[in-house]
């Protein structure tokens, strides 16, 4: 693996990655709600080693979130109903960015809404930051009741949603996709259609857990989204069948716990992947599984992560 | 304070009782991170198959001169079973230290540290640093039965022990609202953790004396750092992070909760 120990052997592999215009230093990003603001892992993880963070969604106002409980361990998974808690885009813009345009990685915005007007406005805004080159269209938010997954699950809302927030935000623009829906490949094909540069999937898929012994849900607003290793299969499905019905990049989640399993997803035709929820087990994840692909990419004489990406499609 | 992921060495797992096992973790190599009482690690359960997240929990206490870190953990679930399973020289995946600690009094205050059942985990190391600033502590321990009261003669190294059972097999019956020392002495300071009805009692109580009253919370959470805000708190300021913002918070008469000064830097404090 090290190429300075074996003289005439080959450089390490490229790890660049290209997302619309967007360039990452490797294909490795943290999920947002998952990863903070990236300063709460500064101390945990190198951040100067991923692809970049995805901070936590922002809305135009501020939102309390949901009531407590929201977590509920599950075999394999975890089940969660934050609600898109956060201080609101002024607060990002004035408080959260000054530190975060200082990170030594790219730091893209996850932006939420409730109504199209709050989607495309907040994205507006986000837009006007220098330092932050794309951001994450969430339409696919289990956890609110108005917005957020509504727009998601149908292609005509999807497609509503982002129509509006491309006029308004010229950057690099990844929708990221819900997969409670009959056909994610249908959603995907509308949002590419209105100038997403890229999709990213799959948000978490809608549970619920129940307390038997207090015969009550467990979760403050009955269901939530599951998340972790359980969800894994159904995600790299999705990402095959998204990669074979779009032109525009794929960044694959869903359960990514080791390197293996982001190398999974790049060979189902992600371009690039999200680590979640592997990051609340072990906070030094993401850096590891930075470190694994190129590891991979040595050992079978990869000289670049994009020769694999999709790789798995042309194999039958 | 700076967080760490470290793999720290069982250096002896004690079954104190049926269900609670102190762990006493060392470094394989250099010393422990500073650690302040009230503060708490998230642990992995790599032998439990069917635990994903780490699991919360307080520091008991920090021998500084062994390079000890003690955790004393109750087996509720298939998690805390696994950690209770461990046996010396087995490693474990430990980030440390979390959240907010107690703020320490300052000496010559009387103190009263009241837990209930494993809640009285991060008593001991609280008592132990109160108790070198020279406060006057007394230990308030609660259970079910004899059983449940954990740690007694630990606390004893540092101030007075009184412990009060419902069934009465050690110390007055009852709970720990009903002993008699709420009626014999006042308190400056009332720190607690246990099951929440206890906190909150013990909140109402403390008002009463005119007491400050500090509370530890253990909200389920998953990432321990703040990121994921499955912890959450309502507070006088909405909600606030167990895991950062908290464990600690003060209680009023009503149990409203406020959460402490979010910048307090312990490190140039006293230990």
């Amino acid at each position: 693996m090290n190429s300075n120990t074996n003289a005439g052997a080959s450089l390490s592999p490229d790890l660049t990655t290209h997302v619309g215009s967007l360039t990452l230093r490797n294909p490795v990003l943290t999920a947002s709600g998952t990863f903070g603001y990236g300063l709460e892992y500064a101390d945990l993880v190198d951040l100067s080693r991923l692809g970049g963070i995805i901070v936590k969604g922002t809305t135009l106002e501020p939102r309390q979130g949901n009531p407590y409980p929201r977590m509920a361990e599950t075999a394999g998974g975890m089940l969660n109903c934050v609600g898109l808690q956060n201080k609101g885009v002024d607060h990002f813009c004035r408080h959260i960015y000054p530190e975060v345009r200082q990170l030594p990685t790219a730091v893209l915005v996850g932006v939420s809404g409730s109504t199209i007007e709050a989607y495309a406005e907040c994205a507006r805004r986000i837009g006007e930051l220098a330092d932050v080159p794309a951001i994450e269209l969430n339409i696919s938010c289990p956890n609110v009741k108005h917005g957020g997954m509504a727009f998601g699950v149908t292609a005509d809302g999807a497609a509503a949603v982002v129509r509006a927030v491309r006029k308004v935000y010229p950057k690099t623009l990844i929708v990221k996709l819900s997969p409670n829906v009959t056909s994610i490949a249908d959603i995907a094909r509308a949002v590419e259609a209105e100038g997403a540069d890229a999709v990213s999937l799959i948000n978490t898929l809608m549970g619920m857990a129940i307390d038997a012994e207090r015969r009550r849900p467990v979760l403050s607003i009955g269901t939530g989204g599951l998340s972790g290793p359980a969800v894994k299969p159904v995600a790299l499905r999705m990402v095959w069948q998204v990669y074979e019905a779009v032109r525009v990049p794929v960044v694959g989640l869903g359960g990514i716990m080791t390197a293996t399993d982001a190398v999974e997803f790049l060979l189902a035709g992600a371009t690039a992947i999200e680590v979640g929820t592997a990051n609340f087990v072990n906070p030094r994840a993401s850096q590891e599984i930075a470190d694994g692909i190129e590891a991979y990419l040595s050992r079978h004489g990869f000289a670049s992560v994009s020769e694999i990406v999709g790789a798995a499609h042309s194999a039958g | 304070m700076k967080k760490y992921q470290r793999e720290l060495v069982v250096a002896a797992a004690e079954v104190l009782r049926a269900d609670y096992t102190l762990l006493r973790l060392k470094a394989p190599a250099g010393p422990l991170p500073e650690m302040w009482p009230g503060q708490f690690v998230q642990v992995r359960a790599d032998a439990s198959p069917s635990t994903l997240l780490r699991r919360p929990i307080s520091i008991n206490f920090v021998d500084t001169a062994a390079g000890e870190l003690w955790l004393l953990v109750h087996a509720v679930g298939s998690g805390t079973r696994a950690l209770c399973a461990l046996r010396e020289g087995e490693r474990v995946d430990v980030v440390l230290p979390l959240g907010t600690g107690f703020p320490l009094c300052s000496g010559g205050e009387r103190v009263l540290l009241v837990g209930g059942g494993v809640g009285s985990a991060p008593l001991l190391y609280l008592g132990s640093r109160l108790a070198a600033r020279g406060c006057d502590v007394t230990f308030l321990l609660g259970g079910r039965r004899a059983a449940d009261v954990l740690q007694a003669d630990c606390c004893k190294r540092y101030g007075r022990v009184c412990i009060t059972t419902e069934d009465g097999s050690a110390g007055e019956r009852g709970v720990v609202t009903d002993h008699s020392l709420w009626t014999e002495a006042s308190f400056a300071t009332v720190y607690t953790c246990g099951p929440r009805p206890m906190m909150r009692a013990v909140a109402a109580r403390a008002a009463a004396m005119g007491a400050r009253c500090y509370v530890s919370l253990e909200n389920t959470m998953a990432c321990g750092l703040g990121a994921c805000l499955c912890c959450v708190q309502q507070t006088t300021e909405g909600h606030v992070c167990v895991c950062t913002d908290g464990p600690v918070f003060e209680a009023d008469a009503e149990f409203s909760l406020r959460p402490l000064p979010s910048a307090t830097d312990y490190s140039g404090t006293n230990l």
